[in-house]
């Protein structure tokens, strides 16, 4: 019997999309990839929800707003592995920066007057926020994706390169941990 | 001239000056020892406890404790290497350290242990996420606390060599912290070339020589070429002097 294809989600919540950029710097070997797996739930192929369960469910990005703590636990509870990949998924990363200024007596309104109003660079003579109803509310402070729900592994990087994705994503097709060799982990 | 000494390292056997350390006779033999507290031109302190070995049995720090004759010395075992990986990764979340904005990333001892020792995946600890000041106030050095690990490294080449006691330890555990001589970096006499804002000092991101960041692309740097420790693998002894 040939064993089913497997399921792949991936979303990218605080992150840049480096990630899923460099997933797709796979290149040609996205076409073994693709045989091998199909891919639901992604920004890659603009599926915007769950058509079914999936094996492998990949989160690029920590949680800074209320929508990414809800996009990440439906893929939590729609994924059977879930894999933090990235230095944000996994240390908030670049976004998580603004947890230094947590203990202020207002850390969001300081954190949206530097960066829209005090900045050197912004120019914003109305001194808006932007503060739309579409726009998701901010969290207090910056979660780690481990924070919010279990994660099964994760995948460093920063964004991991296109080899990583490579060899972590076969382990994890056939069901193995994504364990890499020490010349392939990189933080950065 | 010194008795000789000799005793064996996971099975290998190693001759050794009596009265040098367990890391010093071990460097010597090429058999690397890994380590963060302590670096060239130091006196090594025995506090990140990274050097940890069983000596007879007992666990011990490889770079103060004096090489026995006829010792048993265990050092890459599952079970030291385990204790090794515990003590990088909880130094990992005691701070703030997020490595794609830091300056040190490739050349940072911390983050090579933890590539060397093989930790890709998550550890049981929370991230502390600490706030930690930052001083940029001296024209020429930056202090990002957020990336210290307290190893001393900086109190001993500023003590020691440069004979200035720029630095020491303020607190007690986990309240620790680097304490300098004045209220910032640039109300004492600290200058750039003081030993102690040296490359091969700081292990990490924490001090910072100001106008020469990024001067070595990362990817093309220390770490992103060698393993650290291979150097003195290589019998080249000093691990701290860049590859030819
Ligand atoms: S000091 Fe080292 S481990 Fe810490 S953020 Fe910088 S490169 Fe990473
Ligand atoms: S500033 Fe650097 S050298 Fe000094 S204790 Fe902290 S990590 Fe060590």
């Amino acid at each position: 019997m040939s064993a089913r294809r497997k399921r792949i989600a991936t979303t990218s919540l605080a992150g840049c999309f480096g990630c899923h950029m460099s997933l797709l710097d796979l290149d040609e070997h996205l076409f073994d990839l693709l045989a091998k797996v199909d891919f639901d739930r992604s920004p890659l192929n603009d599926k915007k929800t769950f058509t079914r369960r999936c094996d492998i469910g990949l989160i690029e990005g920590g949680c800074c707003n209320e929508e990414n703590v809800r996009v990440l636990r439906e893929f939590r509870e729609h994924c059977d592995v879930l894999v933090a990949v990235g230095q944000c998924a996994i240390t908030g990363g670049v976004p998580v920066m603004r947890n230094s200024i947590m203990h202020a007596e207002d850390p969001l309104r300081e954190c949206l007057e530097v960066a829209y109003n005090a900045s050197k660079t912004v120019q914003n003579p109305q001194n808006l926020i932007p503060n739309d109803p579409v726009l998701p509310l901010l969290l207090d402070k910056v979660y780690t994706c481990a924070q919010v729900v279990k994660v099964d592994y994760q995948i460093p990087g920063c964004p991991p390169s296109a080899e990583v994705f490579r060899i972590a994503l076969d382990a994890l097709i056939h069901g193995a941990p994504p364990q890499l060799d020490h010349a392939l982990i990189r933080y950065d | 001239m010194s008795r000789r000494i000799h005793f064996t390292v996971d099975g290998q056997s190693v001759e050794a000056d009596d009265g040098q350390s367990i890391m010093e006779a071990c460097d010597a033999a090429g058999i690397y020892i890994p380590r963060l507290c302590d670096a060239e031109a130091l006196v090594p302190q025995g506090s990140c406890r990274v050097c940890v070995v069983k000596l007879n049995g007992h666990t011990v720090a490889a770079c103060t404790q004096p090489a026995e004759d006829r010792a048993h010395i265990e050092s890459d075992t599952h079970e030291i290497r385990s204790y090794r990986r515990d003590l990088v990764r909880m130094l990992f979340h005691e701070g703030n350290h997020l490595c794609p904005v830091c300056e040190a990333s490739g050349q940072c001892e911390l983050q090579a242990m933890a590539y060397r020792l093989g930790i890709s995946q998550d550890a049981p600890y929370p991230y502390l996420q600490p706030v930690r000041p930052l001083d940029a106030s001296h024209p020429d050095i930056a202090l990002d606390t957020n990336r210290c690990i307290l190893c001393g490294r900086c109190i001993r080449a500023s003590r020691d060599v440069d004979g200035k006691h720029l630095f020491e330890y303020v607190g007690r555990g986990i309240h620790k912290r680097i304490g300098i001589s004045a209220a910032t970096l640039a109300e004492t006499d600290a200058t750039i070339d003081d030993y102690a804002f040296s490359a091969g000092v700081c292990p990490v991101g924490c001090i910072i020589r100001k106008h020469e960041g990024y001067e070595v692309p990362i990817d093309e740097r220390r770490f992103n070429k060698q393993v650290i420790g291979s150097r003195i693998e290589a019998k080249l002894l000093d691990d701290n002097e860049e590859e030819a």
